[in-house]
């Protein structure tokens, strides 16, 4: 999801430069009050193991390969705002050091994947988690509840970087968007399995390293996380909000691509401001919406699925002679 | 377990353009970065122009032009794939032509700093620019640790696969998976340690 230079336009470049900033110092500055001295190797060594674990590659159909993102993973293990500090540094790297990503549109490849990626994939932890103390990973839940906000998160962050694609102009919102969302509808499945072995490992593995990561991530008020996750999906909204307008360049390619009747087609595009209320793309919207309400539903049903099959049995109890 | 390659620099090499200052480096290329961004759709010469002008550089810095255009290449994947987009617009195949050169020449040109351009000094350009020195330092540590994470993750790795027998499908991503999982647990186990050995040392 690195987006090169060249694709995005120089204000939105600098607009999200700005956020990202903005959002980075906030989260060094809370990383330092959880970890205290402890931050600086903290950040740097996970950073290395980010990067590492980014780097192994598992196989998918067909020949082709996927790896982690690994920034939801982080935030449950680390806690959202040093997730982000850890992010930020693995991408500065990259793209600085090794060439990968663009130089002007660092600051928004850190807003998607350093601060859409592990804020949102955090939020939607934290809420599928519920009232189960998250310092207790115990169950089927959390590994659930991995799997389907590390999907949601890389859904999310694709659809802000469509957004930052369509900002820039460099085609029809409505393309960009399907495409991006669409693939990465696909890219987040494999990105939530691996998250989800990971994690049903780790609590096998050590399960007290688990809980002790987990403790400096509950030491997070749900407020401190539930407002910045409210404010990443408003930027969201705010991103997403240009696809609401009717672009009629795009729409109508978009129209004749999808095989719409020409009638509806002109008019639709013989009212352009009431785009909404016309009534072909109207029922063509809320079909799309039905059908990723639906995939997001059968999605969440399968990490449930997950979340049983991964949880550890419950250890036979050694303390008590056996039954005669 | 590829991805060696990837991180392959060439920043130890030395010449004319090795020598220029880190810093100046980074403006150029931002400024380079800009410029080609800045280049209307309907004047795709200035961009060739541009691209000319980064191979005459490319070819200044002594770097093994093979090993350059094969990492350019793979970052072509994403860069055609939204360039594709485009096409569903009006005047869709110029546009397309145009993105997909004016990002081809940006990505040349990261790389190019990349390889060109030694990490310290770059810790130094950073330091200079006032980012946070405990950022500064996260980013020093990250390169320090990134080799050894990586290697060993991937020696835990081929010993899970040497004992194996033929893993596939699941089987492998359950090994990778433990895999990280280790080398997370390591990893915390590590920072720990080296900040108490800074400490020790009178970091604070």
């Amino acid at each position: 999801m690195h987006i090169p230079d060249g694709f995005l336009s120089v204000p939105v470049s600098v607009a999200c430069a700005g956020l990202s900033t903005a959002a980075l110092g906030a989260a060094t500055f809370r990383a330092h009050k959880v970890l205290g001295p402890r931050a600086v190797a903290r950040v740097g060594v996970t950073a290395a193991f980010v990067f590492a674990a980014q780097m192994l590659n598992f196989p998918v159909a067909g020949g082709t390969s996927g790896h982690l993102i690994g920034g939801v993973l982080a935030a449950v293990l680390l806690g959202p705002s040093v997730a982000l500090v850890v992010m930020t540094a693995v991408l500065v790297l990259q793209c600085l050091v090794f060439g990968d990503g663009g130089i002007l549109s660092l600051g928004a490849n850190i807003l998607n994947m350093a601060v859409v990626h592990p804020f949102v994939g955090f939020a939607i932890y934290r809420l599928v988690l519920g009232r189960q103390s998250p310092s207790a990973l115990r169950g089927a839940r959390p590994i659930a509840a991995l799997a389907f906000a590390s999907w949601t998160a890389t859904v999310a962050a694709a659809a802000t970087c469509a957004g930052e694609l369509a900002l820039s102009r460099v085609a029809a919102p409505l393309v960009i968007l399907s495409a991006m969302v669409g693939v990465h509808a696909v890219i987040g499945l494999g990105e939530a399995v691996i998250s989800a072995f990971v994690l049903a490992a780790l609590i096998r593995l050590r399960p007290e390293r688990v809980d002790r990561a987990g403790s400096s991530a509950s030491s997070v008020r749900v407020a401190s996380v539930v407002v910045p996750g409210l404010v990443a999906a408003l930027a969201l909204a705010l991103f997403v909000s240009p696809f609401a307008c009717t672009w009629p360049d795009g729409l109508e390619r978009v129209v004749q691509h999808l095989g719409i009747s020409p009638a509806i087609a002109t008019l639709s595009l013989s009212a352009p401001l009431e785009g909404y209320a016309v009534p072909g793309m109207g029922s063509g919207l809320r079909t799309t919406a039905l059908a990723g309400a639906l995939g997001t539903l059968l999605v969440f049903g399968a990490c449930l699925v997950l979340g049983l099959g991964l949880s550890p049995r419950r250890m036979r109890d050694h303390t008590q002679p056996p039954r005669r | 377990m590829s991805g060696t390659h990837l991180l392959r620099s060439y920043a130890h090499l030395d010449s004319p353009i090795h020598r220029v200052r880190a810093g100046t480096k980074l403006l150029i290329t931002l400024l380079f970065v800009v410029g080609v961004v800045l280049v209307p759709v309907a004047h795709p010469l200035w961009t060739c122009a541009a691209i000319a002008l980064l191979v005459a550089v490319v070819l200044a810095a002594r770097l093994p032009l093979s090993a350059f255009l094969a990492r350019l290449a793979l970052s072509q994947p994403f860069v055609l794939g939204v360039a594709v987009l485009a096409l569903f617009q009006g005047r869709g195949l110029a546009v397309f032509a145009a993105l997909a050169l004016k990002s081809t020449a940006c990505v040349a040109a990261v790389q190019l700093f990349a390889h060109v351009t030694p990490f310290y000094d770059l810790l130094e350009v950073l330091r200079r620019a006032r980012v946070p020195s405990a950022l500064v330092l996260a980013l020093a540590l990250l390169h320090r640790y990134l080799f050894v994470v990586l290697e060993e993750s991937r020696r835990m790795h081929r010993a899970r696969t040497a004992r194996t027998w033929q893993a596939s499908g699941w089987s492998t991503w359950k090994s990778l998976a433990s895999v990280i999982a280790v080398s997370f647990v390591r990893s915390t186990a590590r920072a720990e340690r080296i900040s108490i050995a800074m400490r020790a040392r009178g970091w604070s």
